[in-house]
């Protein structure tokens, strides 16, 4: 099974949900046209990112009738979308949220789980923390997805992986930092180090769609690539420039790298589950529960 | 004496600063309907690097340079001033701010240097605006890190501007920027000087050297060392105190006036939208 991916590598207008979905449409019409079969927008494409007062006020539902999401899942009907959004829930609470589209239907939502709150970041002040974190089934496999810091923690990929996904897409509106004498920003140089190690770990497709742009001095460094099962660079987006990366992904890659490292056979999530629960438990030092509590 | 090996340690990758400072530069001029910028240029080092990295993202034709001499302003400043409008082929104009400024130290007699350089700071942040205007441009801003943290500006004077490109690098990135992007070795190795009054360098009335100041505020601010940390790292105690102690003496210097808050929602506190909201 070989498919077509799409990575768009874009910019958005902070808060002008309508101009942005222009240029969703815009791209997904060039992806069509080269046969892409799965696009995957950066974080919150549909928004922008450093949105602060302006999350609530961007906030919807992905529905079917929803003005904004109508001709997404119209474009859906072509090709499978992954589109980032901020959603609300009927009782008011805020997420940075991707939806899958497929065949003019909603397939999963994902909610962002760890929201940093550090530094230059200030998530969790306006957005509400995902609570669940599943792989779910596609035409072309089973998928995972991750936004930005979900996938600097090692639980969500781990567990995405342990759900069966072979492919993971990673959505993220990173804004770099870190200038040195490197080529490339430090932030820049520790995702594709951490995504590479996820391939490579988890063997499976790693894809990673970063935004470009400018949001009040911060910028979006780009850089979107992805990943085959064996930890190596299938092919990689310039850096800060517009750009849709389009590879071909062929599924047979997993029972060729499986069958050499089986790491997925192998791999003992029962042991995972007992030690996680003797760590979270009466037993643990309250240094451990302490951290293990941090979830609510 | 300080270690040489902390100043090793800040050498940055300039071909992606240069490409992404002018890629920001075009961006953040455009996004807002501009295309044309306007840099007072003072002939050092900050203002030359903005000139050229301005000069990259907007195109010469569309940059205005401006020389606005005191009358005390050194000739070699005129000269390095003009010689970045030539290299570069931007607009220029020359404005001579000392009939600006007389009347108003003639009715204060006993007006200091400190204040007087001031005046001409703010009388300069004037010209600039008022040439943009007519212009139709962005004010581009020259003040580099050290000089922020250090607070070693004229509060809306020469901190005044729309953007501060190179606000993220220390004076010793700047230099090795600048020379990169082929600023005359000149004006990168003469002594960075505020040129208020005759003879004035940065470096003698800070206290120490711009290199000194930009290993503690990197080791410090950038790193997060402790001061133990940075003296083990072998910078003089004294000099991580003094540096540390402007840098928090100067914190006004680096934020909006403040709001007393008394509704439920103050611009400043939690009326909270980024400048490019919308853009």
């Amino acid at each position: 099974m070989q498919f077509k991916l799409g990575l768009a590598q874009i910019g958005a207008v902070l808060g002008d949900m309508q101009t942005n979905l222009q240029k969703h449409l815009e791209v997904i019409e060039q992806a069509r046209t080269q046969d892409v079969d799965l696009l995957c927008f950066p974080e919150l494409s549909l928004t922008g990112y450093n949105l602060q007062d302006l999350s609530y006020e961007v906030a919807t539902r992905p529905t079917r009738d929803n003005p904004i999401f109508k001709p997404l899942y119209e474009a859906s009907r072509s090709l499978d979308l992954v589109v980032g959004f901020v959603d609300t829930d009927s009782r008011h609470r805020f997420y940075i949220a991707a939806a899958y589209l497929s065949s003019g239907e909603l397939l999963h939502v994902h909610h962002k789980v760890y929201l940093p709150t550090y530094s230059l970041f200030d998530e969790g002040r306006y957005f509400a923390q995902g609570d669940d974190v599943r792989a779910f089934d596609t035409r072309f496999g089973r998928v995972g997805l991750l936004i930005c810091e979900d996938f600097w923690h090692a639980s969500p990929p781990y567990l995405l992986w342990l759900d069966g996904a072979d492919i993971l897409l990673c959505m993220s509106a990173s804004p770099g930092r870190g200038l040195d004498q490197h080529e490339k920003l430090a932030s820049a140089r520790w995702v594709e180090r951490v995504t590479q190690a996820y391939a490579g770990l988890f063997t499976c497709f790693v894809a990673h769609a970063n935004r470009v742009g400018f949001e009040d001095g911060f910028i979006f460094w780009g850089g979107s690539l992805v990943y085959d099962p064996d930890g190596e660079l299938i092919a990689q987006s310039p850096p800060m420039e517009e750009h849709l990366l389009i590879v071909t992904i062929d599924m047979r890659h997993l029972r060729r790298t499986r069958s050499r490292l089986p790491l997925l056979r192998d791999e003992r999530a029962a042991l995972t589950a007992r030690t996680l629960a003797r760590i979270l438990g009466e037993t643990s030092t309250p240094e451990v529960r302490k951290g293990a509590d941090h979830d609510g | 004496m300080t270690a040489s090996h902390i100043l090793e340690q800040m050498r940055i990758n300039t071909d992606l600063a240069r490409c992404a400072l002018v890629a920001f530069i075009r961006n953040e001029v455009t996004r807002t309907g501009f295309r044309r910028a306007v840099i007072g240029l003072s002939g050092g080092v900050d203002s030359s690097l903005v000139a050229y990295l301005t000069a990259e993202a907007l195109g010469a034709e569309n940059v205005l340079g401006i020389r606005m001499p005191y009358r005390t302003s050194s000739q070699d400043s005129l000269n390095h001033a003009m010689q970045v409008i030539e290299t570069l082929g931007i607009q220029h104009d020359t404005v001579d701010i000392t009939p600006m400024v007389e009347p108003l130290f003639e009715r204060f007699p006993d007006i200091t240097d400190l204040r007087r350089g001031n005046v001409m700071a703010r009388q300069r942040m004037i010209v600039l605006y008022d040439r943009s205007a007519a212009f139709g441009g962005l004010v581009i801003g020259t003040s580099n890190k050290t000089e922020t943290l250090l607070g070693y500006t004229t509060l809306f004077g020469d901190n005044a501007a729309a953007l501060h490109p190179i606000g993220d690098l220390y004076k010793c990135q700047v230099r090795q920027l600048a020379r990169a992007i082929g600023v005359p070795e000149e004006i990168v190795r003469k002594p960075p000087s505020a040129d208020l009054w005759a003879g004035q360098t940065d470096e003698g009335e800070l206290g120490y050297t711009y290199d000194e100041a930009d290993q503690v505020l990197y080791l410090l601010v950038d790193k997060r060392y402790t001061f133990d940390e940075a003296v083990e790292a072998g910078l003089p105690r004294p000099l991580v105190e003094k540096v540390w102690r402007t840098v928090r003496t100067t914190q006004y210097k680096r934020r909006s006036p403040i709001i007393a808050k008394l509704s439920q929602r103050t611009v400043g506190h939690d009326f909270l939208y980024l400048r490019d909201w919308g853009t």
